[in-house]
C-alpha cells in the first residue's frame, strides 16, 4: 500500500504540488488526469523520489508506513525498479538502443536480486512471454530498432515488472501510439494489475482512456487534486467545475460551418509517392517503398476534409506532395486548376494559396526570430507590402491574440497561443486552402476546443478550405464536412464524415472506431 | 562552474591586449640590441629579462602575441568563410552528389597530417608569416564545413523550417535565413578552439623557422632561439613557453565556457 499524504512540492518559491493526497492500493487502477503542467508528473517524480535537485518536498510519501521522502538515496534505490516500477511516454527513447531487450529487462534482475546472468535471463524471457513478446517471434537477442512502438512500449512495461512491484506508475504510456496499439497496451496493463495484485497509478491527459480502465480517478490542477473518487461516480457527478469544464472540452465540436460552394479546389488524382529505401547489400537495387499509392481526392472550395489514419500509413508523405515540397512519381496534384510541382518550379502566386499548420506548438517557430518576422514569412510569396506589421497586428488580433505580441520571442508564449500565431502565420496571405498536419494534437483539451472554435470561426469569416489530418477520429469529428481513411498508403473509406464514424464500412475503420476509447455516452451529467 | 569561461577570458584578454598595445608602445624597440644587457634575469627595468642579443623580452612577447593572433585569426577566418558555407551547402542538399562531393572533400584534407602539409606548404612557397596562414587556414575549412553540417542537419527535420519551405524560399535563403543564426553559438565555440590551435600551429612552425622571419618576433622562434642557451638562461626558454601555454588554455577554457554557457540545454527553458 502506497499513499501520499499533503504531499507539496516547491520549486524556489513557486509551489508545484499542494496537498496531494492519493491512495493507491494492490490490485487497483488510479487514473490521474490534468492538464500540461498541471502537477501529474511531479506527483510521480515525487513517490519515486526522482524530484529535481532544486525542488523541496514536504508532506509523506508512505510505502508499509515509512516515509520515502526521508528515506536516504541508497535505501530508495532499492526500492526504485524493485517495488515501484516506472513507465514512459516515449518509448523510443526509454530504452537503451545498444542493449538487447534480454538484456536490459534482465539488468533489473542481476541489480536488485543478486541473481545469476543466466538465471535473470530465464526471468526476463518470462516476463516478456507475459507482456506478449513470445518466442520464437521475439528472442531476447532482439534490439530495441528492430521493434515497433507498441511492441517497445511493451518491453518497457516488462522492465518496470520484471520484479513485481508493488506499484506501477505509467506516464502517458500510450500517448506516442496509435489508437489500435493503445487499446491493446491498456489492456495489457489492466490484466498485469488484476493478475499480479500490483497498484497502477496511470497518469494521462486523457479522460476517455481514464474511462475505459481506471478504477478510481483524481483530477488534477494547477498541483491540486480538485476532484477525487470512484471512476463511474465521479465522471456522473462532475462536482467540481474544474472537472466539467474537462469534460465539456473533450467532448467539444464547434458550429457546423455550411460549406457553400461546389468548385473543386485541390483535385489529387491517382497520386504515387515512392521512396528509395537503402540497399540490402552492396550491389542490391535499391528496394522501393509505395508510400503513397494510388491516392485520388478532391477539396472543392470552402469545403473542410478530414485525413484519418495511424502512423505510418502515408498521410505526411501525401500532405508533403500536396504542399509542393516532394514530387509525385505518378499522378498529378492541381490547384484551383493549376498543376503542383515540387521546389521551385512551382509558382509563388500558386503556392500562396495554400498554407500549412503544423502539429509541434514548440518546432513550428524559429526561436530566433520575432513573432512579427515570423507571421510576416510568408509575403515572401506575394511581395511584402508596405502596411505588413499593420497586417501582421491584424492577424493576431484575428487568432486572439495582442497587436502588440508582434514584437515578442516565440519563448514567451504558451503551447497554445503558439498554435494561433501558426494559423496567424497561415492566414496572413489569405490562402484557399490550409493544411492543419495534426494542428490540436499536442494541445490541451480546453486549449484545443478554443482553436478548434478558431478555426470554425475563420473558416466562416473567409471561407477557405481546410485538410484536417489527424491520427484522432473524434478531433475531425466536429471539425470536418467529410473524412478520408487511409490504410498503408491507400484511402480504403470516403465519405461524409458523421456517416463514416457511425456507419463505418471498411474493416479498417471499423478497428479504428472500435479500437478508440470512449467515455460511456450515459455518464454524462443530467 | 563559471569560473572557467572567466579564466579563460582573462588568460585570453592579457594576450589581445598586450597585442594591442604593442602597436602603440613597448617597453623597448624588439629589433634594438644591446648586447652589453644579454641574458639578464627579470628585473625592473626588464620585467621578464633579455635575450641573447640583449633584447627586452617583455617586448618581444607583445610584438610576437601580435603575430600569433594575426595567424590564428585570419586561418580561422579563411576556415569559417570557406568551411560553413560548405557545410551549409552540404546540409541543404543532405544524400545528394554535391553533400558527398563535399564531404568526401572533407575527408581527403582530413587524411594528411596537418602540420606535415604545412611544412611542405611553407617550405615550397617560402617561409613567411602569410604562407604559415593559408597553410593552417586550409586545415580549419573542414573542421567548419563539418561541424556546420552536423549542426544544420538536424535543423533541418524541424516544422519551421518547412513552414519556410511553403512560404517558397529556396534552401540557399532558408540556410542563411533560419539556419546560420540557430548554429552561430556552435560556430563561436569551435571558432575559439580552432583559433587556439592556430596559435599552437603558428608557434609549431615558426619553431622550426617556416613561420614569420627575423626580425618579427614570434613566440615559437623565440622559443626555438633560447633552446641552445636553456641551461644558463633558462627565463628566455620558459617564458615565451608559458605564453604559448596559458594563451592556448585561456582560449580553450573559454570555448568550453561558452559551450556550457551558449548551449540552450542548459539554458532554463520558460
Amino acid at each position: 500500500m502506497i499513499e501520499t499524504r499533503d504531499l507539496s512540492v516547491t520549486i524556489g518559491t513557486t509551489p508545484i504540488l499542494r496537498d496531494v493526497n492519493l491512495t493507491l492500493a494492490p490490485g487497483t487502477i488510479t487514473g490521474l488526469v490534468g492538464e500540461s503542467g498541471s502537477g501529474k508528473s511531479m506527483s510521480a517524480l515525487a513517490i519515486m523520489g526522482l524530484l529535481p535537485h532544486r525542488a523541496q518536498a514536504s508532506g509523506q510519501v508512505l510505502m508499509d508506513g515509512r516515509n520515502l521522502l526521508t528515506t536516504p538515496e541508497p535505501q530508495l534505490c532499492r526500492i526504485r525498479g524493485h517495488r515501484i516500477g516506472m513507465i514512459f511516454q516515449e518509448p523510443m527513447t526509454a530504452l537503451n538502443p545498444l542493449m538487447t531487450i534480454g538484456d536490459q529487462v534482465a539488468e533489473t534482475l542481476t541489480i536488485h536480486g543478486d541473481m545469476p546472468r543466466d538465471q535473470a535471463l530465464a526471468r526476463a524471457r518470462d516476463r516478456l512471454d507475459r507482456v506478449g513478446l513470445r518466442e520464437p517471434r521475439f528472442p531476447l537477442s532482439l534490439y530495441p530498432h528492430e521493434l515497433s512502438g507498441g511492441q517497445r512500449q511493451r518491453v518497457a512495461i516488462a522492465l518496470a515488472i520484471a520484479l513485481r512491484p508493488d506499484l506501477l506508475i505509467a506516464d502517458e504510456p500510450t500517448t506516442a501510439l496509435d489508437v489500435t496499439t493503445q487499446a491493446q497496451i491498456l489492456d495489457l496493463l489492466r490484466d498485469l494489475v488484476r493478475d499480479e495484485g500490483m497498484a497502477l497509478l496511470l497518469i494521462t491527459h486523457d479522460l476517455a482512456v481514464v474511462a475505459g480502465i481506471a478504477d478510481r480517478v483524481a483530477v488534477m490542477c494547477d498541483g491540486a487534486v480538485v476532484e477525487e473518487g470512484e471512476t463511474e461516480k465521479l465522471f456522473r457527478t462532475q462536482s467540481h467545475p474544474y472537472t466539467r469544464q474537462l469534460f465539456a472540452a473533450s467532448r467539444h465540436a464547434p458550429d457546423r460551418v455550411p460549406t457553400r460552394a461546389e468548385t473543386p479546389l485541390l483535385q489529387v488524382e491517382h497520386a504515387i509517392r515512392e521512396y528509395g529505401l537503402p540497399r540490402p547489400s552492396a550491389f542490391a537495387p535499391h528496394p522501393v517503398l509505395r508510400a503513397v499509392d494510388d491516392v485520388s481526392l478532391t477539396i472543392a472550395e470552402g469545403e473542410s476534409v478530414g485525413l484519418v489514419g495511424e502512423s505510418g500509413c502515408g498521410k505526411s508523405t501525401l500532405t508533403r506532395a500536396i504542399l509542393g515540397l516532394d514530387p509525385l512519381q505518378g499522378g498529378r496534384i492541381r490547384l484551383d486548376g493549376q498543376a503542383v510541382t515540387a521546389g521551385r518550379a512551382m509558382p509563388p502566386a500558386l503556392r500562396a494559396k495554400m498554407q500549412v499548420v503544423f502539429q509541434d506548438p514548440f518546432g513550428s517557430f524559429d526561436p530566433r526570430w520575432r513573432v512579427e518576422r515570423l507571421v510576416a514569412e510568408p509575403f515572401h510569396l506575394t511581395g511584402r507590402p508596405a502596411d505588413w506589421r499593420t497586417r501582421v497586428g491584424q492577424a493576431l488580433e484575428e487568432v486572439g491574440l495582442q497587436p502588440s505580441d508582434a514584437g515578442k520571442y516565440i519563448h514567451e508564449f504558451s503551447g497554445g497561443q503558439r498554435q494561433r500565431i501558426a494559423i496567424a502565420r497561415a492566414l496572413i496571405i489569405r490562402p484557399r486552402l490550409i493544411v492543419l498536419d495534426e494542428a490540436v494534437s499536442a494541445l490541451d483539451v480546453r486549449v484545443r476546443a478554443q482553436v478548434l472554435d478558431l478555426l470554425a470561426t475563420l473558416r466562416r469569416d473567409h471561407g477557405m478550405a481546410y485538410l484536417f489530418i489527424s491520427h484522432d477520429l473524434s478531433v475531425v469529428r466536429g471539425i470536418t464536412d467529410r473524412v478520408l481513411v487511409m490504410e498503408k498508403g491507400r484511402v480504403v473509406e470516403t465519405g461524409p464524415t458523421d456517416t463514416v464514424l457511425t456507419e463505418p464500412a471498411h474493416p479498417y475503420t471499423q478497428r479504428l472506431i472500435a479500437a478508440a476509447p470512449e467515455i460511456p455516452a450515459e455518464w454524462s451529467v443530467a | 562552474m563559471r569560473w572557467g569561461l572567466i579564466l579563460g577570458a582573462i588568460l585570453a584578454g592579457i594576450a589581445v591586449l598586450a597585442a594591442l598595445i604593442s602597436f602603440a608602445w613597448t617597453p623597448y624597440d624588439v629589433t634594438a640590441m644591446a648586447i652589453a644587457d644579454k641574458l639578464q634575469t627579470p628585473s625592473a627595468s626588464h620585467p621578464f629579462g633579455t635575450d641573447h642579443f640583449g633584447r627586452d623580452i617583455l617586448s618581444m612577447l607583445m610584438v610576437g602575441a601580435r603575430t600569433s593572433i594575426a595567424v590564428a585569426l585570419v586561418a580561422v577566418g579563411i576556415g569559417m568563410g570557406l568551411g560553413v558555407p560548405l557545410g551549409l551547402l552540404a546540409a541543404a542538399n543532405r544524400g545528394s552528389w554535391i553533400d558527398e562531393t563535399v564531404m568526401r572533400g572533407n575527408d581527403l584534407i582530413f587524411a594528411f597530417p596537418s602540420l606535415v602539409i604545412a611544412i611542405l606548404i611553407t617550405a615550397v612557397f617560402g617561409p613567411s608569416a602569410v604562407n604559415a596562414i593559408i597553410a593552417i587556414g586550409i586545415f580549419n575549412i573542414p573542421v567548419f564545413a563539418r561541424v556546420t553540417r552536423g549542426g544544420a542537419m538536424p535543423l533541418w527535420t524541424l516544422d519551421y523550417i518547412r513552414a519556410a519551405e511553403v512560404a517558397g524560399k529556396r534552401r540557399a535563403r532558408i540556410s542563411v535565413e533560419h539556419i546560420l543564426p540557430n548554429i552561430a553559438n556552435l560556430l563561436i565555440v569551435q571558432g575559439t578552439i580552432q583559433f587556439s590551435l592556430g596559435i599552437l600551429a603558428e608557434a609549431g612552425l615558426s619553431y622550426v623557422g617556416l613561420g614569420a622571419q627575423p626580425p618579427t618576433p614570434s613566440w615559437g622562434r623565440m622559443l626555438a632561439e633560447a633552446q641552445t642557451m636553456v641551461t644558463i638562461a633558462p627565463h628566455v626558454a620558459v617564458i615565451p613557453g608559458l605564453a604559448i601555454v596559458l594563451t592556448v588554455l585561456g582560449l580553450n577554457l573559454l570555448g568550453d565556457g561558452l559551450r556550457d554557457w551558449l548551449d540552450p540545454r542548459l539554458r532554463v527553458m520558460r
